[in-house]
């Protein structure tokens, strides 16, 4: 396993959550999908911090960065859904097209 | 304090002592004016004993650099001494005057204020031995004849007059200050007594001496009221009679006549510019003359009289003949005053009537005012052995001497002259009253007849060689040109007698020329002209204000905004893949961009 390897699967996981974003309707499939975007992220960073090795340890840099954003994502995830449910709740749905009075 | 100061600054301070503290005692207020004026004519006649050219200390007033450093110094001449006693003298009597005159005005207190100011600014035109200095109390007269032209100010008429006269007046001070920039410029002084060591260097161009002359002499087209600036001075008899007397009829107008007099080396250097002067001079005369036979209001006559009288003077200078200027400057003053103050009394007895056609018979009502302006009438007109006779054949002759054109000219204008004023005199004194005002005329009081006796003496007997000679310099032995005397005379009688034939017995004018009696039309011209320009320029600067200011520059500022965020705002689908979309699409290019492109 070489750090290629980690970064293809890495990228692949982060082009699934992105198209996910993009194509899917529902918006908590949507909000999954985001999720998925950011382990890819961590999966990356995970992988660096294991082939960047200084005198036999790895560098732990990158894996203190994932629990922040463990930590980040964690939060936002509860504002997320606090967000949708409001909406649902004044909407009733929970599909995109339906939310576009944003616009001119 | 030496004596120019003291005569200087009194009326100064009388004029400041009114307006700060007397402003509500009317007659306080006037007879401390009437004092100021009293000193200052006393410090005149004294003045007389000084020789001339002596030195008196200056106020340095501006230092800015060594090239030109300004002081408000003091000429003592001749030239000075008599225009300084005209001045105060004349100014003295209708000081006394304006005191019966003006007695039940309610602007009493402000009309002194403003004869001690017009007092004080004049004394230092005379005075002036530099052109800032009498720029600087040119335009200081100026004021001061706006502040009693417009005397009235309730009435509409009299505040259009003033602020004529000032814009008019302005027209001519420019060409003035630019005169006196270009001669300081080209000689590096200001000061007469700097001039004649310039002339020789000046002459070398003869071009920028003319032009440089002529822009000089717009000051005084402008306050000598010379066509084609002539147009201030009968609107501005919409003032108070005794300051039409004293303003304009014998003192300021005549600043600019003193002023081609002082500066008179620098006339006398340039032909071309004494050409145009003399030219200006003999039209105005001509043409005011013209006019006045047409004219019924009686002071709209007197004040046309002195245009001519002025045209002739100016003409004079531009003869090379500055002391028949001077001459006629010294007698026109007395009798002039003399025919303003008559005029004055007439209105004043006839419960201010003006139109002579509404007067009539007052020869008997207003005995001692008739003989008076008899005199003062005799005296203008050229009747032999009165002042005006003199001096107005000194500057006839002086044209009889290779400028016939001019001397024909003048001779016609003093026929003109005759009979303009015995029209005047026969339609206001002889004949029947023609309205109830003229029916019931009285006597003024003595204070304003006493003046108009005093004035009478040296209009009978300024013009001799014996009273006038004390005070000026005359021309050298040429007032005994017997030919020129001679048909002076008839002009005189022939004017008179063509009057008295056309106007005795006649209720209304038998003679309607309205070419004349519209002044040339020059007055409409001028409105539409001056209407056309502004129509001109208004609608210009309104085109550009709104298609250059309102339209390109604030409406295409604000236009491009709004465009821009008109087109930008249909990125806003409202639809949230798509805007995630494009953010994602943003990235990739900043990406690729930052670390491929290079």
């Amino acid at each position: 396993m070489s750090l290629n390897d980690c970064l293809l699967v890495s990228g692949l996981l982060f082009s699934i959550g992105f198209a996910g974003v993009l194509l899917r309707r529902n918006i908590i499939i949507i909000f999954m999908c985001l999720e998925m975007m950011l382990n890819a992220a961590n999966l990356s960073l995970v992988a660096f911090s294991r082939f960047r090795v200084q005198d036999g340890l790895p560098n732990y840099n990158g894996q203190m960065l994932v629990f922040f954003i463990i930590t980040v994502a964690a939060a936002e995830v509860a504002v997320g859904l606090a967000v949708i449910v409001a909406l649902y709740r004044a909407r009733q749905t929970t599909h995109v097209e339906d939310i576009s009075s944003l616009k001119f | 304090m030496s004596l120019p100061w003291l005569i200087l600054l009194t009326p100064l301070l009388s004029a400041a002592f009114i307006a700060f503290l007397t402003q509500s005692q009317r007659n306080i207020s006037a007879y401390i004016s009437v004092a100021a004026c009293s000193i200052s004519f006393l410090g005149a006649c004294l003045l007389f004993h000084t020789p001339n050219g002596a030195q008196f200390a200056e106020y340095r007033w501006l230092d800015i650099i060594p090239q030109f450093s300004i002081s408000i110094g003091f000429t003592v001449d001749t030239l000075s001494k008599a225009m300084l006693f005209i001045v105060t003298g004349i100014g003295l009597l209708i000081h006394v005057y304006s005191l019966g005159y003006m007695d039940d005005d309610d602007g009493k207190s402000r009309y002194f204020a403003g004869l001690s100011l017009f007092m004080f600014s004049m004394i230092g035109i005379v005075f002036a031995n530099n052109f800032v200095m009498m720029f600087l109390f040119w335009e200081l007269v100026g004021v001061s004849s706006y502040i009693l032209i417009g005397h009235w100010f309730n009435k509409p008429a009299p505040p259009a007059a003033a602020n004529k006269a000032f814009i008019t007046n302005r027209i001519g001070d420019f060409g003035f200050m630019l005169g006196i920039l270009m001669l300081w410029v080209s000689t590096g002084s200001v000061y007469f007594s700097d001039l004649k060591a310039a002339v020789p260097s000046l002459v070398q161009n003869p071009a920028f001496l003319a032009t440089s002359t002529l822009l000089v002499f717009c000051g005084a087209v402008g306050k000598s009221a010379q066509f084609p600036l002539h147009v201030w001075l009968p609107d501005a008899m919409e003032g108070p009679t005794p300051v039409s007397a004293l303003i304009h009829a014998a003192t300021m107008v005549a600043a600019g006549v003193y002023m081609l007099s002082r500066v008179f080396i620098l006339v006398s250097a340039s032909p071309a510019a004494q050409s145009v002067i003399a030219f200006i001079g003999i039209t105005t005369a001509v043409g005011a003359a013209l006019i006045a036979t047409q004219q019924n209001d009686i002071k709209r006559i007197l004040a046309y009289s002195t245009l001519s009288q002025l045209g002739y003077m100016v003409c004079a200078v531009g003869m090379a003949a500055d002391q028949a200027a001077m001459y006629h400057l010294f007698t026109h003053a007395f009798f002039k005053a003399l025919l303003f103050l008559g005029s004055g009394a007439v209105i004043y007895g006839t419960h201010h009537e003006q139109d002579i056609w509404k007067m009539g018979g007052l020869k008997n009502r207003l005995p001692s005012t008739f003989l008076t302006f008899l005199v003062g009438t005799l005296a203008l007109t050229g009747c032999p052995g009165l002042a005006g006779f003199f001096s107005k054949d000194a500057i006839i002759t002086a044209a009889s001497h290779g400028h016939p054109v001019i001397c024909a000219l003048a001779l016609g204008t003093a026929f003109l002259t005759s009979f303009y004023m015995f029209r005047l005199m026969v339609v206001v004194f002889w004949g029947h009253t023609r309205s109830e005002h003229a029916r019931d005329g009285h006597q003024p009081p003595p204070v304003m007849t006493i003046p108009l006796m005093i004035l009478a003496v040296p209009s009978l007997i300024a013009g001799y060689h014996w009273f006038a000679g004390s005070f000026l310099q005359l021309p050298a032995g040429e007032s005994l040109n017997i030919g020129v005397m001679g048909l002076s005379i008839f002009v005189f009688l022939a004017g008179a007698g063509l009057a008295w034939f056309i106007y005795t017995g006649k209720d209304s004018d038998p003679i309607v020329i309205p070419l004349l009696a519209n002044r040339f039309y020059i007055d409409q011209f001028y409105q539409t002209l001056i209407a056309w320009t502004q129509d001109l320029a208004s609608s210009l600067t309104a085109t550009f204000d709104r298609w250059i200011l309102d339209g390109a520059i604030v409406r295409g500022i604000s236009g491009v905004a709004w465009v821009t965020g008109f087109v930008l705002r249909f990125l806003q689908l409202g639809n949230l893949q798509a805007y995630a979309f494009l953010f994602g699409a943003g990235s990739v290019v900043l990406i690729y961009y930052f670390l491929f492109s290079k």
